[in-house]
């Protein structure tokens, strides 16, 4: 354990960070006055919401996706760059970054694709302070039909040469913001490695349609009726974003700083971006749905964690968990594992009965009071059973005469079996339980060596199969 | 057929009593109900499904409103109880549904099932739409029903939906029995009852009020239909048989329940003593309280662990302010013109388990209202008189004998459920009788007028 404390100073592609904590560019950074309070609440960094020429937005520009009572699991808009003119937007960085020295400002970009336009706006971008530029190549709507945003992102030519012609003029570290709306974001990734970026910031928004109203027809959100294909960000794309992080971090072709971008929401989402190499992250719809309060838990609890764990600064875990990831035919295939039910934790619902006859492998099985194990009696079978048995089941109420209907112990015959010859391991059991520690997945010790299928072929055990053949996963 | 009115405008508009009975469980909204809804885990062969007497399939219904499903989640909770919406307020699913909720052995609360139930059901009524079922093609019987209380509705429901006339009498002026007249407001308002049964009236039952039927009424029902099924209840309360009785200030619990719901009863006087400690006192008690009396007691001649009223009832009646009085037996009400007093002795018991009275320990409490809550008598006298073409109606200790899964009585003709076979229970075992009865008499009426 480290005997100091822990700190969330750090540096992203030679700027200076007070912690990794930075607003994505949107509408949370949309005004001068918004940044001041988000700094004032604790977050490092603002990536300014990208400036350009302005345009017009309509209404509505957002749509969300709820999920079992919880708002906002994924959220999606079709709101474009800046509406405000560059003059205002170049005037209140400067004024911000006069209050704010130790703070980050970052500007996000976006001009027409021509070498003189994207000289000026960089001139005139850090001539206001800004610590670094964020060129954005993602934005997936309505700049893109004008060739700009992904539209750029999308080509790798393209890409190389507008990061080339910024890094001609910029003095500030130059940060490309990747589209993941693309089959392979490596792809684009070494293009702007090629162009000279000093960092990257991965993902921007995917491309969606959140839903459509099912009493009007109309898709949302809703323009008159009309909707367009939108972003989509939010918890929900966490997991897509973390794979396009580990494969730019796992490829040398790609690796540059980068800033994780995609559902952070809190501290535990920090710190797995951290743990596959990201050095700072962004936040925007958490922050859009709970306001810019949600940095204070961000930064105890990455803090504590990192007590916990002895971590003193963020480069003692940054990629830590890069070497584990890994492509399937390095995994071992000799590994197995059960599923076991504790049945002091049981309530039985028999959720993993369902779950395993009809989504798995029908290794569970309802017979504990059966003197015979029955592998062959299926759900429909047990459901008929039950049916018929119904109409003369007392109720507990009335035929026991015990007020009280149910004990703690859950009975014998609602307890699933796991048939443990059979169990291939795939634990979607233990997914569904519902109790925590009710169903554990433990290992077998079959007595051999770890063994992967590349190691097999290497062997000749197995036919190697096709060649040549590019997997979007290697 | 007359134009009829429906039953709910038969009744006059929500009288200012009603409104001092405020819902106990008041209902969920949708931003409290999916949250709710998708809490439950959809256990397979669900035991909250196995406890609720009429086995309505919980998860189905409950994960229905989940998805926004409501008309099906309300036809999912009609399909296995056609009195879903009393029953979700009246229930006492504490020790029913709620009860069996695998979440008690997770030590989680149990899932809100009535609360959900009601939600579906009330969005059914409010959507306008019919009852979600039609009457079978006609097959020309006939099936008589006599009370016109759950266990009745229940039972012509499922012969309407098999096609066979059900033809109901009951001798009040309206229908659904004690759902509509004997369960306490906070609980089941009047007008709910009456908006449920309003639907049922589309799947073309017929309904004869205000007419008694004794011994010979029901030999002529007979003549007339093909099967009868009796819902006939239980008869009045209880009397203490002690002097003063007659006095008025003496009444009983059922009609001071009818009373306040009904529009009669708008007020009652300070003082107030129940006399027994079952939910129908508690519900009595509670009442007097919101009608405006000061001082209410519950007496009762044994103690709190014997007492028949469920303890979240027991619990309710203290919140409301109800006093409880225990071991303690009238021996006496006293007054001139009118009550003004119960006399009661304190009782003992003994080794073997009696209650004796202690000497000497006799005192006055003052009243000016005497609730008596102390069991119903039946009514099932007059079918000893009853000249059967098949066979005497069996009954024991008043109650009369089933087959507990038809329904069918020693009368094969006849068939019956609800309180006036199990002594008195809850509205949810009436309606599951009558459902049993109902589909039992359609397939004996089958079995009797095969068609060759």
């Amino acid at each position: 354990m480290s005997s100091s404390k822990p700190t969330l100073e750090t540096t992203f592609c030679g700027i200076s960070c007070l912690n990794p904590f930075w607003l994505a560019s949107a509408p949370p950074t949309n005004c001068g006055e918004q940044v001041m309070r988000a700094f004032d609440a604790g977050w490092g960094g603002a990536v300014w919401k990208t400036i350009g020429e302005p345009i017009t937005n309509v209404s509505s520009r957002y749509s969300s996706i709820d999920w079992e009572g919880r708002r906002m699991m994924g959220f999606n808009n079709i709101e474009l760059i800046s509406d405000r003119p560059i003059e205002v937007n170049l005037r209140e960085i400067a004024e911000v970054k006069r209050r704010y020295p130790k703070h980050v400002v970052i500007a996000s970009l976006m001009v027409e694709s021509k070498r003189e336009s994207w000289h000026d706006i960089v001139q005139r971008a850090e001539d206001a302070g800004a610590d670094g530029l964020e060129l954005n190549f993602g934005c997936p709507h309505g700049m893109s039909e004008r060739g700009m945003g992904s539209a750029v992102g999308q080509v790798p030519e393209y890409c190389e040469q507008i990061t080339g012609w910024v890094k001609e003029k910029a003095r500030t570290p130059v940060i490309v913001k990747l589209t993941p709306n693309i089959s392979d974001i490596r792809i684009p990734a070494r293009a702007a490695k090629r162009g000279g970026a000093d960092a990257l910031s991965a993902i921007n928004t995917i491309n969606s349609i959140t839903g459509i109203d099912l009493d009007t027809f109309q898709p949302n959100p809703n323009v008159d009726g009309k909707s367009s294909h939108g972003g989509y960000c939010g918890p929900a794309v966490k997991p897509i974003a973390l794979n396009m992080v580990q494969q730019i971090q796992a490829d040398a072709g790609s690796v540059l700083p980068l800033s994780g971008i995609g559902g952070i929401g809190g501290w535990r989402d920090v710190a797995e971006f951290i743990l596959l190499g990201c050095s700072t992250v962004q936040v925007c719809t958490a922050a859009m749905h709970y306001g810019y309060r949600i940095v204070e838990d961000m930064q105890d609890g990455l803090l504590n964690w990192m007590s916990e764990k002895g971590f003193a600064t963020l480069e003692d875990f940054r990629g830590l968990s890069l070497p584990n990831v890994r492509e399937w035919k390095q995994l071992n295939l000799n590994y197995q594992i059960v599923a076991r039910i504790h049945e002091d934790l049981c309530i039985g619902c028999q959720l993993c009965y369902t779950a395993c006859w009809d989504g798995a492998h029908q290794c569970i099985h309802l017979d504990r009071t059966s003197p015979v194990l029955d592998t062959t009696r299926t759900p429909a079978m047990v459901e008929v059973e039950a049916a018929r048995r119904i109409s003369s089941t007392p109720i507990p109420k009335l035929d026991t005469g015990s007020a009280r209907t149910i004990s703690a112990v859950t009975p014998l015959e609602r307890i699933p079996r796991v048939d443990e010859h059979h169990c291939v391991g795939c634990n979607l059991c233990s997914l569904v339980c519902p109790v925590e520690n009710c169903i554990t997945m433990e290992r077998i010790d079959k007595g051999i060596s770890a063994e992967s299928w590349e190691q097999r072929v290497a062997k000749g055990m197995v036919p190697s199969g096709a060649s040549g053949v590019m997997s979007t996963n290697t | 057929m007359s134009e009829r009115v429906p039953f709910p405008e038969q009744i006059a508009a929500t009288s200012k009593v009603a409104e001092r009975f405020g819902d106990l469980h008041p209902p969920l909204d949708r931003q409290a109900a999916v949250p709710e809804a998708n809490r439950c885990l959809y256990c397979f062969d669900a035991p909250c499904t196995n406890a609720c007497p009429t086995h309505i399939d919980v998860p189905r219904f409950i994960k229905k409103i989940a998805s926004g499903n409501l008309s099906g989640s309300a036809r999912t909770i009609l399909d296995a109880n056609i009195l879903g919406a009393s029953c979700s307020r009246a229930c006492p699913v504490e020790v029913l549904c709620e009860g069996a909720c695998v979440m008690h052995r997770y030590n989680k609360q149990p899932i809100q099932i009535a609360r959900l139930q009601r939600f579906a059901m009330d969005a059914l009524y409010d959507s306008g739409a019919p009852l979600p079922f039609e009457p079978g093609a006609e097959t020309g019987l006939s099936v008589a029903l006599v009370g016109a209380g759950p266990a009745s509705l229940a039972c012509a429901a499922e012969l309407r939906r098999r096609g066979i006339r059900a033809d109901l009498y009951d001798a009040r002026p309206l229908p659904g029995g004690l759902n509509t007249y004997g369960v306490a407001e906070y609980k089941l308002p009047l007008v709910e009852s009456l908006r449920e049964i309003e639907m049922l009236a589309q799947l073309g039952v017929d309904f004869h009020f205000e007419t008694r039927i004794d011994a010979a009424g029901l030999a002529e029902l007979e003549q007339k239909h093909h099967a009868v099924f009796l819902g006939i209840g239980l008869g009045a309360i209880h009397k203490l048989g002690v002097a003063g009785e007659r006095l008025p200030g003496v009444t009983n619990a059922l009609d001071l329940i009818a009373g306040y719901k009904s529009g009669s009863l708008t007020t009652v006087p300070n003082r107030v003593v129940v006399v027994g400690a079952g939910n129908t006192a508690i519900d009595a008690a509670i009442a007097a309280v919101r009608l405006g009396a000061i001082d209410v007691h519950i007496v009762y001649r044994r103690g709190p662990e014997q007492m028949s009223a469920f303890t979240f009832e027991y619990e309710h009646a203290k919140n409301e302010g109800v006093k409880f009085l225990w071991h303690v037996q009238p021996t006496g009400i006293r007054g001139s013109r009118a009550v003004e007093g119960i006399e009661l002795t304190k009782l003992d018991s003994t080794d073997d388990g009696s209650i004796v009275p202690q000497e000497g320990s006799e005192f006055v409490l003052e009243a000016d209202l005497i609730v008596l809550s102390i069991g119903q008598a039946t009514h099932s006298g007059f079918l000893s008189e009853y000249p059967g073409e098949f066979g005497k109606i069996q009954a024991e200790r008043g109650r009369i004998v089933i087959d507990r899964e038809t329904g069918q009585t020693s009368n094969p003709k006849f068939f019956a459920g609800g309180d006036c076979t199990n002594g008195g229970r809850e509205v949810v075992d009436a309606v599951a009788d009558g459902k049993r009865a109902g589909v039992s008499i359609a397939a004996w009426l089958e079995a009797q007028h095969v068609i060759v």
